[in-house]
């Protein structure tokens, strides 16, 4: 159900800028004023996003320690996996950003006869993630062509060694080709594996179409339905220098190309791939172990009712003089008022 | 009632069904099946520390006698914690569903149930988090993953947040870092608003709150079961100990789980420490007031578990000691070093720990002045300190067991190792997608270690028998050695179910085997008063 | 604890990236590339036409270079005959560039604007007095 819905829904957003754009020859309004639209609301909604995390507390220092701790001297410790200060933390994450390091430990758990569970090999996700992710910056990034001028030296070094092959012309750039193929294969799994197919939304499904469906317009532009890349630069230009125009002539496919992007702009901050953002403050990981050396201070830490000593000893007295445990008050009974604390401190 | 609910035989047990049901997840009501839950918390437990709506239930009761507006208090619950935990607002916004959590989970191995994979065990939750509190959640509903707070989803959470043992193994493997633990949690403290806590849980807290341990054991009760453990600490070595008790002026509080003052094979680790702590002549100090390590409040909600825990400190004030040492325990640790100073601290009023054998300086410990046990004895025999016989471990053949929350939430790992290697001859590790950070939960963390939920105990424990199960074939491992007291509490039973061949200790059991006291007599009987390897009597000599 | 101020300033950094089109773009305006027909080749043509119309060749003179390229080297064929049945001698030098001599007011001026770097002058050669 998930998955067509989503299919359904991306397709209709292709149809509503085709008809937008042939019909009823909407350009400016797909060209310009959508675009327009959809990174405000991205940029919006996305510092929103972050700040609304930034604004909740972390009460508690709760690193996940994935190698030894920092203790005794002569121990050896996993200054990445367990770090004990601010470089290895950083580390940790530029690990988990760049390489996805905690994707990259996951394993199969099979269940054989015996009854015997064995853990096997399994870095397909981790390799699909890994392409997936790659490619899009990259892609991203090199269009940085269409809003630049002059361009700047490290997208078109980009572009030369994304294209090395020299297949064809214009020249088939590698990463569009490896994006299209990581998230086929994040579709298919989501498809094919029973318990990724049980727990997944909409809102996995849709993304992954809409990302196909990106993908694949451009790579349709570019080599098979063909723009005048002059007049597509012209538009997305005056867009970057905020002086939009719409040239005339542009194909049908470029607005669904950007209408696509737009959509994906407007829906990222309200979906699940805010964990751009997300993974940056995840308290399991950004956190030094550290929390024995260096008091962690949570903002609303309030007082407690607890069971005081005095309480205690008041309760067990008897008993405890009788097995000869040491007491504060030693004198028999009396009447006199305890200044009792009942209130923990802070 | 779940009474009398039979555990199925092992061979039933591990036929286990992967493939998720026919029906949709959100369409799919929840069944409380026999031997997968606990009973629900007695109302006198609840009262004795102040929580809301106790009263009589039975959580397989169609009615959980809830109060009229249980909706309300649960939504307004979890704005609260929205807004003051990071973790579980964050965990609600980024999951991405990609799977990689799903079969690391030792209750989604043993059971198949696909709700018991963290990711759709935290689903639960975030699909009323959406209808309730995201804008795409109230427009599109189902269609945004989203879904009513219903009694039936109430009772579903309850199901499933029990069967979580919060050991952060998920935790390891996704992306993110989402830890399924950060939202049990919070299930659990809008359990505790309504009063739908489980007796195993609340008892103990109930007791620790009081009687300052979860056994409540009460100080002369402390005092003479430790003396009993010197009557055979004497037998056994000719030497008496005489431990002290809430002495004030000890220059150590040493702080352990109540379970190693009771019941097997605690006992036998509790005895290993007096051993120690006697041939050191350490200045320390027992105390009947803090008499517990773990904190079974940690399972109720943050504010119970800072309320429990609050004894450590105050006692530690209140004798004048220095530092504090803490024993084998697992969550007790995670707590010791990850919340109590938040909770409780600075502890300004003592000094940074520092051996008073060694010399050496904790640094590691210096904001919250307590070292963990195993810590203290690497340092004394890494520096010679200790005589040392492993040849008296010999009919052991030993594998290590990491606790869930000494790995994932302290990185404890080197330590007990290095005293295992000192103290042993015969010292085996499990396979090591099964070890560390990637150690199995015993299945019975969290306070489910109880007894009506055996089925569930059983399938949740399976992958680390398993693994048990695979040292025991390959080398005849007999003993499974850890650094908790739930673990010793609850792997036994496991042992018993899946590897019958293995017992459990901890590892300070091994030290007291080991150790070579000054002026002992020869050993010829273990610390369980059992005769040694070529000290059998006579009669069993020539066998 | 909140981290706030690291927070804001992974924010900013992220913001100072992300919004890089924008900004470098201030005050900026490019003129549209116009590519240059004033060549004495082209003025004395009768009838201004390509080898294909022009809509065509904005588009898709990359693929057909590439695939005249082939046609004469790999091929040996160096005859292409265009939609309107016209034929045409297949050669960079001698057909396109014979009207087309001047490179740097016509093919760069939109390679550049596009920032495309076609290797034809890897192996071609152009004439001194086309620049």
């Amino acid at each position: 159900m998930g998955a067509m819905v989503s299919l359904v829904a991306v397709l209709v957003l292709i149809l509503i800028a085709y008809v937008g754009v042939k019909v009823l020859s909407l350009q400016a309004l797909f060209g310009v004023f959508i675009p327009y639209l959809a990174v405000l609301t991205f940029f919006v909604g996305f510092i929103l996003r972050i700040l609304k995390w930034a604004r909740v507390p972390v009460p508690f220092h709760i690193p996940t320690t994935c190698g030894q701790q920092k203790s005794l001297p002569w121990i050896h410790y996993s200054r990445i996996e367990s770090p004990a200060g601010t470089w290895g933390v950083v580390v940790r994450m530029a690990m988990e950003v760049l390489l996805f390091r905690s994707l990259f430990r996951n394993l199969k758990t099979e269940l054989h006869d015996g009854p015997k569970l064995a853990y096997g090999w399994e870095k397909w996700l981790w390799l699909g993630g890994f392409v997936f992710h790659w490619s899009f910056l990259i892609v991203l990034l090199r269009h940085l062509r269409f809003f630049t001028q002059p361009v700047p030296g490290f997208v078109k070094i980009m572009d030369a060694v994304d294209g090395f092959l020299q297949i064809g012309s214009p020249h088939l750039l590698m990463t569009g080709v490896t994006l299209l193929a990581a998230v086929t294969y994040l579709l298919i799994r989501r498809f094919y594996i029973p318990q990724v197919r049980y727990i997944s939304l909409p809102a996995d499904y849709f993304p992954l179409f809409l990302i196909f469906g990106i993908a694949s317009t451009g790579i349709l532009m570019r080599y098979f339905l063909k723009v005048d890349i002059i007049k597509v630069k012209e538009l997305t230009l005056g867009l970057a220098s905020l002086s939009p125009k719409v040239p005339d002539g542009i194909g049908a496919i470029f607005y669904v190309h950007i209408f696509l992007i737009s959509t994906l702009f407007a829906y990222f901050p309200f979906s699940k791939l805010v964990h751009l953002g997300g993974v940056f403050l995840s308290p399991t990981r950004n956190l030094a172990n550290n929390s024995r050396m260096k008091r962690h201070v949570n903002p609303w830490n309030y007082p407690v009712k607890v069971h005081t000593y005095e309480e205690y000893e008041e309760e067990f007295r008897d008993k405890m003089k009788m097995a000869g445990i040491p007491v504060e008050k030693d004198e028999p009974e009396t009447a006199e008022a305890d200044s009792e604390e009942s209130e923990g401190k802070e | 009632m779940a009474k009398g609910a039979k555990t199925p035989k092992p061979e039933e047990l591990s036929k286990i069904d992967y493939s998720p049901p026919k029906t949709r997840w959100m369409e799919t009501p929840v069944e409380f099946k026999p031997g997968t839950f606990c009973y629900g918390a007695r109302p006198k437990y609840l009262e004795e520390v102040d929580f809301p709506n106790p009263r009589e239930w039975a959580s397989a009761d169609e009615d959980w006698k809830l109060p009229e507006n249980w909706k309300e208090i649960v939504l307004e619950g979890m704005k609260d914690r929205l807004g003051k935990y990071r973790s579980f607002q964050l965990f609600m916004d980024i999951c991405v569903r990609c799977g990689a959590c799903a079969d690391k989970c030792h209750f989604y191995i043993g059971s198949g149930d696909p709700k018991n994979m963290p990711v759709l065990r935290a689903e639960l939750m975030r699909s009323v988090y959406r209808k309730y509190f995201t804008s795409g959640g109230k427009l599109l509903g189902k269609y945004a993953g989203a879904r009513e707070l219903t009694y039936e989803v109430f009772k579903e959470w309850w199901y499933y947040y029990y069967q979580c043992t919060e050991c952060r193994r998920c935790s390891v493997f996704c992306p993110y870092g989402i830890d399924q633990a950060e939202i049990t949690i919070m299930g659990r403290e809008l359990f505790n608003l309504l009063g739908c806590n489980t007796d195993w849980i609340a008892g103990p807290v109930a007791n620790c709150y009081h009687k300052g341990n979860h056994l409540g054991l009460e100080p002369h009760t402390i005092q003479s079961n430790i003396e009993m453990m010197c009557d055979d600490i004497e037998e056994i070595t000719g030497i008496r100990i005489e431990p002290s008790f809430n002495r004030k002026g000890a220059e150590i509080l040493f702080v352990t789980p109540s379970g190693d003052l009771f019941g097997l094979p605690g006992v036998y680790t509790c005895m290993g420490y007096l051993m120690l702590f006697h041939e050191l002549g350490l200045d320390y100090t027992w105390s009947t007031y803090a008499s517990e390590g773990g904190n079974f409040g940690f399972f109720t909600s943050n504010e119970m578990a800072k309320r429990l825990h609050y004894k450590i400190y105050a006692e530690a004030k209140r004798l004048g000691v220095k530092y504090i040492i803490g024993g084998e325990c697992g969550h007790m640790w995670r707590l010791i070093h990850q919340y109590l100073d938040t909770w409780h601290g600075p502890a300004d009023f003592m000094e940074v720990p520092r051996s008073p054998i060694t010399g050496t300086v904790f640094e590691n410990a210096k904001a919250t002045k307590m070292v963990h046990v195993t810590e203290f004895t690497a340092d004394l025999i890494r520096h010679g300190k200790l005589k040392l016989d492993p040849s008296r471990n010999d009919h052991l053949k030993i594998t290590f067991h990491d606790s869930c929350n000494t790995s994932r939430g302290m990185g404890i790992f080197e330590e007990p190792r290095y005293i295992i290697q000192n103290v042993v001859n015969h010292f085996y590790e499990m396979p090591e997608d099964t070890i560390r950070e990637k150690t199995f939960c015993c299945g019975s963390g969290s306070g489910l270690n109880a007894g009506e939920n055996m089925e569930l105990r059983m399938r949740g424990g399976f992958p680390r028998a398993n693994a048990v199960r695979h040292v025991h074939e390959k080398y005849g491992v007999n003993m499974l050695a850890n650094i908790c007291a739930i673990d010793r509490a609850a792997l036994p039973t496991l042992m018993q179910y899946w590897v019958p061949e293995v017992d459990v200790c901890g590892v300070h059991e091994l030290v007291g085997n080991a150790l070579v006291m000054t002026g002992e007599t020869e050993r010829t009987m273990d610390l369980r008063l059992e005769p040694l390897p070529g000290k059998e009597d006579t009669e069993e000599e020539d066998e | 604890m909140y981290d706030g101020g690291k927070i804001i300033i992974g924010l900013l950094i992220f913001l100072a990236f992300a919004t890089f089109p924008f900004y470098s773009n201030i005050g900026k305006s490019v003129a549209k590339p116009e590519p240059s027909l004033d060549t004495p080749v082209i003025k004395a043509l009768e009838k201004k036409e390509c080898v294909e119309s022009k809509d065509f060749m904005r588009r898709n003179h990359m693929q057909l270079l590439i695939e005249w390229r082939d046609s004469a080297l790999r091929d040996a064929k160096r005859d292409y005959v265009n939609s309107k049945g016209k034929h045409f001698r297949i050669s960079l030098q001698n057909t396109c560039m014979k009207c087309h001599s001047n490179k740097k007011k016509f093919c760069d001026e939109c390679h550049g604007y596009a920032a495309v770097d076609p290797y034809c002058w890897d192996c071609h050669f152009v004439k001194e007095g086309g620049r």
